[in-house]
């Protein structure tokens, strides 16, 4: 039979046979379009962690100065215990689980002048590691504070993103411009990429001013930064981070290094892991609703496919007695489920898709993130379940196809 | 060539159900000629629907010989009976067997689309059929918008799209009523003065007398066969 034959017959059978086509056709559709949604938002919750986590950096310890709350070897309890750099360089030194680690001066207030934009802002002194622990990327053509800055006390500047649009509203680079803090003339070498943070200690990073601790230290006599930011390596926990820094500055400042008051420490890690946890129930939970939803889906098609046996088979049996062959009933079979199958998974990853498109409109991003399609998914889906649908209807219709005429028009 | 179109040697049909068989013909000779007519009656369960699926290639003999058109049907593949089914016969079914979704069109175009007839010529042939049973008026009707009448016209209608030798019917106006009936039995008058042969079941013994020959089935097995009072007409038509 030449192929025109075939598709004539195949779609007057499709258009005529119309509750069956959109059945099928649905099943196929709910089934691809809630999965696709399902990992889309999966997805979309799953970048919103990583990149909060960004923001901050990975595996970063906070550490503040505080006021001891136990006595220890016969001092009293109540002494103020602050760090110098000294003792940054020491735990840089001596530190076995910490990777990066940078004081950090912070001053308010500093007018900061850029023609004549003249504004209060916030100036953080710290060594060049600082950038990278803390995910402060910059941007193409731009660096973050180097070691000769430091050494050479230089009066250059990394500012955040935010700033730099504001310094320099009309665009073009800031890079190798000057910037006057508290009159002193800075030049800018850095800007800070944008990007996401949602949790921070001293303000947003797109708002700060960076320079090198050493120059920091030549404009404002603070003799203690303000605090410690340190990067604890991937295998240690933070608690294993902080108790090594503990017992460091104990050694030397003689305090009971297990006093949880000594010295403040956030350990960003423990939200991290809370975050994980979370969201790791919460992957298993969107797994566990898509695989009863596929199964559900799978049911359904399998269902149609049941309840159109009877019809199906009679159908067969009729066009075996006009004289149709096996390999027809065969193609025939499979190109009406092959279609099907591509039109209800196509519909239903478009049907998603669209969700997924007006979804931001319902400014919801802050909470679940912005889900994304992934197309894989869905034609992951589509094939399962048109495997499912094959797998329903082939083998009557194989069974239909190996009978005599006479046996399928009487099967029911 | 031989006389006989169809030629039937000690057919035995046996029907297995679960444990129990059960053989529904016993051995059964018959001849038919070309441009035959003839009825098959009996009492109902004596074989006759069990006899006229096998002559039409619709199920297979459990034993025996069966030669159509001096080709031995048992040896067929399933392919070459699907193509004797489609161009060499013409069935014509008590239950009409029409595809309910499809119209009075698009059911006879059916075995025209399995015999590769093309386009244009396969439109004019269906609409010639359908206006040669009386149906040029209900060429887009479904099943479900026909009489029971007008239905086995399209099946007929169809039974004949390719234009077949042989055509098989089994009780064709068993559900209709006497008029719409008779009208179904001069169109198989039509079909035979064509020089076509024909092979009709029916419970009608009215009907049974308007063919050539009778042959009557009981248990599985010819008890015997009569002369209808229909042999002067072929003779007329042939002369
Ligand atoms: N598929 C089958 N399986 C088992 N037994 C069958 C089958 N088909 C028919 N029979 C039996 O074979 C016998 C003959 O059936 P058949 O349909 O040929 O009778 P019939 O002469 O056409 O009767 P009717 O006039 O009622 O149509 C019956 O007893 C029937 O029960
Ligand atoms: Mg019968």
């Amino acid at each position: 039979m030449r192929p025109w034959h075939y598709l004539r017959q195949f779609f007057i059978d499709l258009s005529r046979q119309k509750l069956r086509t959109a059945m099928t056709t649905f099943g196929i559709f709910w089934g691809t379009c809630s999965i696709v949604l399902l990992f889309a938002f999966g997805q979309g919750l799953r970048e919103k962690q990583i990149q909060s986590q960004r923001g901050m950096g990975e595996n970063i310890l906070v550490i503040w100065p505080g006021v001891t709350s136990l006595e220890y070897k016969g001092l009293p309890k109540g002494r103020r215990i602050r760090m110098t750099e000294d003792d940054v360089k020491s735990i840089r030194q001596q530190a076995q689980l910490i990777q990066r680690v940078s004081p950090e001066y912070i001053r308010w207030g500093i007018p900061v002048k850029r023609g004549r934009n003249l504004n209060n802002r916030r100036v953080h002194g710290v060594w060049p590691e600082y950038g990278e622990m803390r995910n402060i990327i910059p941007v193409m053509g731009s660096r973050f504070i180097n070691q000769a800055d430091i050494d050479e006390q230089r009066r250059v500047c990394v500012i955040g993103d935010r700033l730099a649009k504001d310094l320099f509203p009309r665009g073009g680079g800031p890079i190798g411009e000057t910037l006057l803090i508290q009159g002193v003339p800075f030049v800018i070498v850095g800007v800070m990429k944008e990007k996401r943070q949602d949790s921070s200690y001293s303000g947003r990073d797109a708002w700060k001013i960076w320079i090198p601790s050493s120059t920091y230290r030549t404009m404002w006599t603070q003799p203690y930064p303000n605090n410690v930011v340190a990067q604890i390596v991937p295998t240690a926990t933070g608690d294993q981070g902080e108790s090594e820094i503990n017992s460091i500055l104990a050694r030397k400042y003689r305090f009971d290094p297990d006093d949880p008051r000594t010295l403040g420490v956030w350990d960003t890690t423990r939200n991290v892991a809370f975050m994980k946890n979370l969201f790791d129930a919460f992957q298993g939970f969107l797994v566990g609703i898509g695989i009863l939803t596929l199964i559900t889906g799978a049911i359904g098609v399998s269902n149609i496919m049941y309840v159109v046996l009877e019809e199906r088979t009679k159908e067969i049996g009729i066009k075996m007695a006009l004289g149709a062959r096996r390999s027809y009933v065969i193609t025939q079979f499979l190109s009406e489920t092959m279609l099907l199958t591509l039109v209800g998974g196509f519909l239903g990853f478009l049907f998603a898709a669209l969700i997924i498109r007006i979804f931001p409109t319902f400014g919801l991003e802050e909470f679940v993130g912005i889900p994304r399609v992934n197309l894989f998914i869905g034609v992951m889906i589509t094939v399962l379940l048109g495997i499912v649908a094959l797998g329903a209807g082939i083998f009557p219709a194989l069974r239909a196809s190996r009978l005599q005429p006479v046996q399928a028009l009487k099967l029911f | 060539m031989s006389a006989h179109m169809i030629d039937i040697v000690n057919l035995v049909k046996r029907y297995q159900t679960g444990t129990v068989s059960f053989e529904a013909l016993k051995g059964v000779d018959v001849q038919i000629d070309r441009g035959e007519l003839v009825s098959i009656v009996g009492p109902s369960g004596s074989g006759k629907s069990t006899m006229m699926n096998i002559i039409g290639c619709l199920d297979i003999p459990t034993s025996g010989k069966y030669t159509l058109d001096d080709q031995d049907v048992t040896k067929l593949t399933p392919n070459q009976l699907a193509d004797i089914r489609n161009r060499k016969i013409g069935f014509v079914f008590q239950a009409f067997n029409l595809l309910p979704y499809a119209t009075a069109f698009e059911n006879v175009e059916v075995p025209l689309l399995f015999a590769r007839v093309g386009g244009r010529k396969r439109k004019q042939r269906i609409l010639d059929l359908l206006d040669r049973v009386g149906l040029a008026d209900k060429v887009n009707n479904k099943p479900t918008e026909m009489s029971g009448g007008e239905m086995q016209r399209v099946a007929i209608a169809r039974a004949l799209a390719n234009e077949p030798e042989v055509i098989l019917a089994d009780e064709p106006t068993g559900n209709l009523d006497s008029s719409s009936g008779g009208g179904i039995v001069e169109l198989f008058h039509e079909l035979w003065r064509e020089g076509k042969t024909i092979v009709v079941i029916t419970h009608d013994s009215a009907l049974a007398a308007q063919t050539e020959r009778i042959i009557h089935i009981r248990d599985g097995l010819i008890e015997k066969v009569t002369h209808g009072n229909q042999q002067g007409r072929r003779a007329a038509h042939v002369a």
